[in-house]
This record gives C-alpha cells, sequence and structure tokens, in this order.
C-alpha cells in the first residue's frame, strides 16, 4: 500500500502541472497513466504539431510541452505509475482507498482526476466476429513478435505502426498489408521500404481494401477484404494484426459515483472538486458552465485543485498563499540554491 | 445559417439549422444528436466525429486536408463518403446538406 496526499490520474498536460502545484505548496503527490509514456494527448495524438495558445510560448510542439513540464517538476521527484489504470476508488474513513489494473494500492486523502477524454485503448476491426479470436489469432499489440515466426500474418492500417510491424515480420513472416487507400500516413521511408519488400515478393500490398470477413474456428484461418470496387479476395493467414490507431474510453471513471455530464464529470469552479469531496476532476474531463478545453485552462484547474487538496492533507494548517518570486520554502522545495 | 439534416444509423432524423461558422460537429454535439463524440474537440486528431455524406454533396464540399484522410484511416468503417464532421465548416452553400452517422465512432 502507497501511502501519499494525492493521487493524480493521467499524465498528460494538466496532471503534470498539477503535481507541480501540489509540490509548491508542499504535498507529495504520484501519477497514474494507462499509457507507457507521459504527456497524454500531447503524445499520443499531436507530439510533432505546433500549439500556439500556450501562454507565454509563441509556439511549441506537444512534445516540447511535455518534456518542458516534465523539466519543470523534476525537483520535485515525482514518482510515476505508467501502463496502469485506476479500476476502483473505495472511501476509508476520510480517505481514500486506491486499486489499479497492477493490482498497486493507494491511499490517498485526495484525488485528482486530469484523464482528458478517458483512457486510451486500441480501435478494434469494426467485425464482430473478431472478438472471439481477440487475444489468440487477432492482435493490436505485439507484446512476443516470435510467435508470428513462419506464419502468415494479415497486417491491416496505414500508418508508422502498421508499416514498421510489416517491415519488421517481413524478416520472419508471410506478410500481407491491407489499407484502404493508395496514400500511407507513416513515414515515407518504411513506404518506400515497404514497396521495396513488395517487389523483392517478401511481401504483398493490398490497397483500397478494407477486412470484410474472417473465418476459422479455435484460430484465424482465413480472411476476406474488400475492395472499393466491391471485389472480394480470400488470403489465407493466420494471424492479424489492427493498427487503427487508439480512441479514449472512460473506462472505471463511470463507476465511482461521480455526477457526469456526457463523458465529463461535473465540478465546482471554486477548487474544481467532485460531487464526491477528496476527488477532484481537472483538464478536459471536467465540466462546468463556460468550459474551454484549453491546456491553459487545464492549468488554472491544476493549480486551484491543489490548493482544494491541502483541507484533506492538512486539515490542522491554514494554507498561506505564496509567491514563487519570493518564497524562501517554495525555492527549497525546488531545490533551488539562490 | 444551413440547414442540416444528419441521420444517426437507427434511421433517426435530426434538422438543424446551424450557424455560419460553427462546424457540423458542432452543430451536432450543441444539439446532443447522437454518435458524434469529438473526443478531441475539433482538432482533427480523433476521428469519433466521422460522418458519411451523402453522395451527391461529396463534390460540392471543401476537399479534405491530408490530415483528415490520415484520420479517416483511423474511423470505424470509412467509406469513399467519409468526412470528419469538425472540417466541414458551415455557410449558406451548406444549406440542405445531409450527413449520416456511423453506428459507432470506435
Amino acid at each position: 500500500m502507497i501511502k501519499t496526499d494525492v493521487l493524480i490520474i493521467g499524465a498528460g498536460p494538466t496532471g503534470l502541472f498539477c503535481a507541480h502545484q501540489l509540490g509548491l505548496i508542499g504535498l507529495k503527490c504520484e501519477i497514474v497513466d494507462n499509457l507507457d509514456k507521459v504527456g497524454g494527448q500531447c503524445i499520443e495524438l499531436y507530439p510533432d504539431k505546433p500549439i500556439y495558445d500556450i501562454p507565454a510560448i509563441p509556439e511549441c510542439t506537444g512534445e516540447e510541452l511535455t518534456n518542458n513540464l516534465l523539466k519543470q517538476i523534476k525537483p520535485l521527484n515525482i514518482k510515476f505509475h505508467l501502463n496502469d489504470r485506476v479500476e476502483k476508488v473505495k472511501k476509508n474513513q476520510n480517505r481514500w482507498n486506491i486499486i489499479t489494473t497492477n493490482k498497486k494500492e493507494f491511499n490517498v486523502s485526495s484525488i485528482v482526476i486530469a484523464g482528458g477524454v478517458g483512457s486510451f485503448e486500441p480501435r478494434k476491426f469494426p467485425i464482430k466476429e473478431c472478438e472471439k479470436f481477440e487475444g489468440k489469432s487477432i492482435f493490436y499489440s505485439i507484446k512476443d513478435k516470435n510467435i508470428f515466426n513462419n506464419k502468415t500474418v494479415t497486417i491491416f492500417g496505414g500508418g508508422d505502426s502498421a508499416l514498421d510491424w510489416a517491415i519488421e515480420l517481413s524478416n520472419n513472416c508471410r506478410i500481407n498489408l491491407v489499407h484502404r487507400r493508395d496514400e500511407f500516413s507513416g513515414a515515407q521511408a518504411s513506404v518506400d521500404k515497404v514497396k521495396k519488400l513488395q517487389s523483392k515478393g517478401k511481401l504483398d500490398l493490398y490497397t483500397k481494401f478494407q477486412l470484410n470477413l474472417v473465418k476459422g474456428n479455435q484460430n484465424i484461418e482465413s480472411v476476406t477484404i474488400k475492395h472499393d470496387d466491391e471485389t472480394t479476395k480470400e488470403l489465407h493467414t493466420d494471424y492479424l494484426l489492427g493498427f487503427f490507431g487508439l480512441i479514449m474510453q472512460l473506462g472505471p471513471i463511470l463507476n465511482w459515483g461521480l455526477n457526469l455530464n456526457k463523458k465529463t464529470i461535473e465540478v465546482n469552479t471554486e477548487n474544481f472538486e467532485t460531487n464526491q469531496s477528496g476527488i477532484f476532476a481537472i483538464g478536459d474531463i471536467c465540466a462546468y458552465p463556460g468550459k474551454l478545453k484549453l491546456i491553459l485552462s487545464g492549468f488554472h484547474e491544476g493549480a486551484l485543485a491543489a490548493r482544494g487538496c491541502f483541507k484533506y492533507a492538512r486539515p490542522e494548517e491554514k494554507l498561506r498563499f505564496e509567491f514563487t518570486t519570493s518564497s524562501k520554502i517554495i525555492k527549497e522545495r525546488l531545490g533551488i540554491k539562490k | 445559417m444551413a440547414k442540416i439534416i444528419y441521420t444517426t444509423h437507427d434511421k433517426q432524423i435530426y434538422n438543424i439549422d446551424v450557424k455560419n461558422g460553427l462546424s457540423v460537429m458542432e452543430g451536432a454535439v450543441q444539439n446532443n444528436i447522437p454518435g458524434i463524440d469529438a473526443d478531441c474537440g475539433g482538432g482533427m486528431a480523433c476521428a469519433t466525429c466521422h460522418v458519411y455524406v451523402k453522395e451527391d454533396w461529396l463534390n460540392k464540399l471543401p476537399t479534405k486536408e491530408d490530415g483528415e484522410e490520415d484520420m479517416l484511416d483511423m474511423a470505424f468503417e470509412p467509406k469513399i463518403n467519409s468526412r470528419l464532421s469538425c472540417q466541414l465548416i458551415v455557410s449558406d452553400a451548406l444549406d440542405g446538406l445531409v450527413v449520416r452517422i456511423p453506428s459507432k465512432q470506435g
């Protein structure tokens, strides 16, 4: 059981800045995120796209913003729990007990949900029959590539993941690469490599095709793909891989007794607390009149939620407002020796 | 102002007056039309505002940017007439546009 002041759910920019604000007022926090990396939507959806509306930063990419936020909280030594997701939260006297997918347990005085639009999960094939093969002969991510050795693998998608795996697996497997159009969104160098492998007969490329049918009993035996012109083709295959990016799902948050408004959580605008005392929500996931889904709004919400957490973590103390420019104690917390 | 006709996959029809300058996505979200999630809020980054445009409208709409076609690769059951509704900005020229909402957004 990890005992700390605050657990932040979500390592996007809002969660990271809230950790900074908690650190400034002397509270300890740890951060859980379902992705394998820090940065949330900034890293997963648009790492290379420039952002132009962060105050005092005329232009930066999602990746740069994330790296700068990490630099800003470095002195606070915040612990991250990546590749993990909060499943259950339960009130325990005046505190909250939390259990994650990886069975980690926390005991905290408050929770800050900075979960964006939910946790990222892979998008799946639209065909219902695919479900029964999932994890056996259909995969949306690869943990052990050796299971594919000397087998036929049919890969769907046109982005970097689809191209990179087609290239990588073509060393030891028979590859069919299927994509819905002639153009690819992945890197041109990878597209060139795929075309080269195709001309060498190491890979079969089917463009303007989509999945139409899967056949098999225990395992997949073949798939039927359908061209834009309605003609179909049957491909024998041992495995099916789909790389259609990630989609965001609210997931277990739905079961925590929070007042929800569509896919968002209702909060007050004084400290961004939800209807559950000690649970706060900030960033894209919170809802209040006038809410703007901007990173800068998330920063503001995080700063106020951090102050809201203080009364639960230090009920006997009064929080004194201080500026970073003049406060000796804040400078100490940030490890600044001047 | 333009009238946009949204049809859901279970054949419900919504005739909505959408102000010029809003996107077809915003017109749906502001009027609580089910099936358009718009997770990323209109940033062309998620493909959850995917719609099928009625065929006779296809050539009358502004052409897709590269980024839109890339995102449509991720959409649930994309077709030739697929568009991201966050990229369709309403003007008088779009009056009467018919869009069908897919059964799922992912």
